[in-house]
């Protein structure tokens, strides 16, 4: 088990390298860091000193790859490459436009985002487990052809909409809940519960429709039909046998995103002013600070191969056949 | 003078790709047996006369050209406007050239705002002007109710007589020819939509059908105008997207060993990175590209039309890792197979054998790929716009709309109808790609077959 898990780690690293040089990629060559100075301070009459100015400030003014003005090691570690993206390694992620350090502005923003993201992962797939079982138990009845049609019809509503249809009704007309904001502590309640709410119901539609497909093909397996054969109530049947092994699938399925949860929703977090890192993110790609999606792009992808690597962990938990080599 | 937009070439590009493809297929028994089972659904074929309305409606949208402005003096050359109008534009005139001054609801004969207002006497007053064109024609708003009421009814009228005409050339023509598809779901789907198309036609002569956004232009027409945009973006990623697709999955599955290892990291790495993220990483550099390289286009069309086709290319080039997985596995089985093993024995070339071989058998999966991708790129597009990623800010899309309908969310009593128009359009026009793309998947997935 530890071997593999080092295994994987070690793997990790190439996928995480070639992360870094795209960024690299798309960042510094595609465009140079003249373009991007004038782009942020505008287009017309900019004179060169300010340009210089705006590169050193931010410490783009050096060479992109290998610096010959320097002597030994420095000819490559006193180049943007190393300063800027291979620093990203050990989380070294530098300063924001606004100057502030953006290891520390993750380290705050984190908490909000979370405070979000957890609540509606777990309700929605008790939700969608619910109803996808729900829908099994009748299938090919009138109950579940509804439900499927109604999950098609959700699935084709844009998050947008539900987003500010719910700000609407309970916030505007219904004065339930505050429209936007948050407060720290047992506060954020009230500020929370809206974009949980809207968030599960965004799931809904798709994640009920993919788990019923993988209830019914757990229903047409042969130790069901022996479960029934030996005269099992169809309810037992459904949750002592089908649910669990449904579960398995479901299961795996999901572990993927837990690391990713710690990033927040771009979209709600910025409709409902919560300060996490999904609203942070949305500003800095508003903003054009390059700095702050860059090293957003790297957190993102180190937390999907934690993901990756959590997932294939919890196979050989979950699932005794399956072990790890 | 005509004009071709690089993505109005690309669409016509497609349609003739299409048509091609429907012919292929319409010669060959074992190609045609899956379309005849997709058009024995019920759901499919409603939903295929819904999207042949937005076809069409982003198809006129689709041929440009610059109109010749009058000649200062006889005999002078031509000379031609800087702004592109598509034959949409043209059906449309009325809707487009009627401006308001900003808001007003949907069918409203006064404006949104109270206004100082000069009475014939001198004095002026506060109150709510009369629209410079929505329900211009009354003399008396006391008419209103009525007017609306009898353009409702003959629109009705319209639509009910040309719904009879065409199901009555259709028993003729199309239900003798092919029987077994279910006609009455067309019908029923076209009945729907023209008994919304004639009320709301006969209305837009007179009113603002979906009301005037803030700076007064009528709101029915953007989202008619955001049809192209939405129809683009979901179809023109294909481009890029299924050769990267078909190249790097099936080369994976099939030749295993290192280039399965090399498309593996490569893929691997790009999912790796959150999509939004990716995708607004490069948009933030193509915008940065676009702002230096301004010199390169004649009109800001043009200059929109580029960045659209970039985003196309994006959104391809970030999204091809889920085919492209697809069928590395499917590969991957049939690579083992023993007629490929016996091609293998006679000596046939790789090439041979993935054209003839492989590609053919994986084709089922690259149509439901594709058809299953089309409503969640027209989703994206709201998103990626509202997130600033989007399309260029001077192109009407749905996500435009929203993000600029968005901010006047406070206004009370809110202006709703530039949010509805957008949402109603955008859940019709995703609603029947679901339904279509279910019935397709069925009809292509051998599992289900009896």
């Amino acid at each position: 088990m530890i071997s593999y898990i080092v295994r994987r780690v070690l793997y990790a690293i190439p996928i995480l390298v070639g992360v870094n040089l795209l960024t690299f990629l798309l960042f510094f060559l595609v465009n140079t860091p003249d373009d991007m100075a004038r782009m942020q301070l505008g287009q017309k009459r900019v004179t060169p000193e300010a340009i210089q100015k705006w590169k050193a400030e931010r410490g783009y003014d050096k060479p992109l790859v290998y610096n010959d003005a320097e002597a030994g090691a420095r000819k490559l570690t006193n180049t943007i490459f190393f300063e800027k993206s291979v620093k990203l390694f050990v989380f070294e992620l530098g300063r924001a436009e606004d100057n502030r350090d953006i290891a520390n502005e993750i380290r705050t923003r984190m908490w909000p985002s979370l405070a979000l993201a957890i609540p509606v992962f777990l309700i929605g797939i008790a939700v969608n487990i619910t109803f996808a079982l729900g829908m099994a138990f009748f299938r090919a009845t009138a109950l579940d052809l509804t439900g499927v049609v109604l999950c098609v019809a959700m699935m084709s509503v844009s998050t947008l909409f539900y987003i500010i249809g719910g700000q609407y009704l309970l916030s505007k007309l219904w004065h339930l809940v505050p429209i936007s904001g948050y407060a720290g502590g047992f506060d954020a309640l009230k500020f929370v519960v809206l974009p949980v709410i809207i968030g599960v119901i965004g799931g809904i539609g798709s994640g009920s429709r993919w788990y019923r497909t993988l209830f019914l093909e757990e229903m047409g397996k042969d130790y069901v039909r022996t479960a029934r054969a030996k005269g099992l109530a169809e309810p037992v049947v459904m949750f002592r046998h089908v649910l669990k092994n449904a579960l398995i699938p479901i299961l795996t399925g999901v572990v993927v995103v837990i690391p990713l949860l710690f990033m927040g929703s771009l979209i709600a977090e910025s409709f409902f002013g919560i300060p996490g890192l999904g609203s942070y993110t949305i500003d800095a790609i508003q903003a054009q600070d390059f700095a702050v999606v860059r090293s957003m792009v790297f957190i993102g992808s180190v937390l999907y191969i934690v993901g990756l690597l959590l997932t294939d962990i919890s196979y050989t938990l979950v699932d005794p056949r399956v072990r790890l080599n | 003078m005509p004009v071709f937009l690089p993505t109005d070439a690309l669409v016509w590009l497609l349609v003739a790709a299409v048509a091609a493809f429907a012919w292929t297929c319409s010669r060959r028994p074992h190609l045609a047996a899956p379309w005849a089972r997709v058009f024995r659904s019920r759901a499919a074929v409603a939903s295929l006369v819904v999207l042949a309305a937005y076809v069409l409606v982003g198809l006129l949208d689709s041929l440009h050209y610059r109109p010749q402005l009058p000649a200062k003096s006889p005999g002078a050359p031509a000379v031609y406007a800087v702004e592109a109008r598509s034959l949409l534009d043209v059906v449309l005139t009325p809707l487009r050239t009627r401006l308001e001054k900003t808001y007003s609801a949907p069918l409203a004969t006064r404006l949104y705002q109270k206004e100082q207002v000069e009475q014939p006497d001198g004095r002026s007053v506060r109150e709510y002007p009369r629209l410079r064109h929505g329900g211009a024609h009354l003399k008396d708003e006391a008419g209103w109710g009525r007017d609306v009421a009898w353009r409702i009814l003959g629109g009705l009228a319209a639509a009910a007589v040309l719904w009879s005409l065409l199901v009555l050339a259709a028993r003729r023509t199309l239900v003798r020819r092919w029987p077994e598809v279910p006609w009455g779901a067309a019908a029923a789907a076209l009945g729907a939509l023209l008994l919304l198309v004639g009320p709301a036609a006969l209305l837009a002569t007179g009113y603002h059908v979906l009301g005037t956004d803030r700076v007064g232009s009528d709101v029915l027409y953007q989202a008619l105008k955001s049809i192209r945009t939405s129809l683009v973006i979901g179809t023109l990623t294909t481009l890029v997207l299924l050769p990267l697709g078909i190249v790097a999955g099936v080369a994976a599955g099939y030749f295993k060993g290192w280039v399965d290892d090399v498309i593996q990291y490569l893929y691997t790495t790009l999912n790796s990175i959150p999509g939004v993220l990716l995708i607004a990483a490069f948009v933030l550099m193509l915008q940065v590209f676009l702002d230096n390289h301004a010199g390169w286009f004649a009109t800001s069309a043009e200059r929109a039309d580029v960045r659209l086709l970039a985003l196309c290319a994006i959104l391809g080039l970030t999204s091809w890792t889920g085919l492209a997985r697809l069928l590395r596995g499917e590969a991957l089985k049939l690579s083992e197979l023993e007629y490929i093993q016996a091609a293998h024995a006679f000596g046939v070339s790789h090439a041979r054998i993935l054209g003839r071989h492989i590609l053919p058998n994986v084709s089922h999966i690259i149509i439901i790929a594709l058809v299953m991708d089309f409503s969640g790129l027209v989703l994206a597009e709201a998103v990626l716009s509202y997130v600033g990623v989007g399309v260029d800010p001077s192109t009407t899309s749905f996500g435009t709309m929203i993000n600029a309908a968005r901010l006047e969310m406070a206004r009370e009593p809110m202006v709703w109808w530039s949010l509805a128009a957008a949402f109603a359009f955008m859940f019709t026009l995703v609603l029947a790609a679901n339904l279509f793309a279910d019935a397709v998947r069925d009809g292509f997935d051998p599992r289900v077959r009896v």
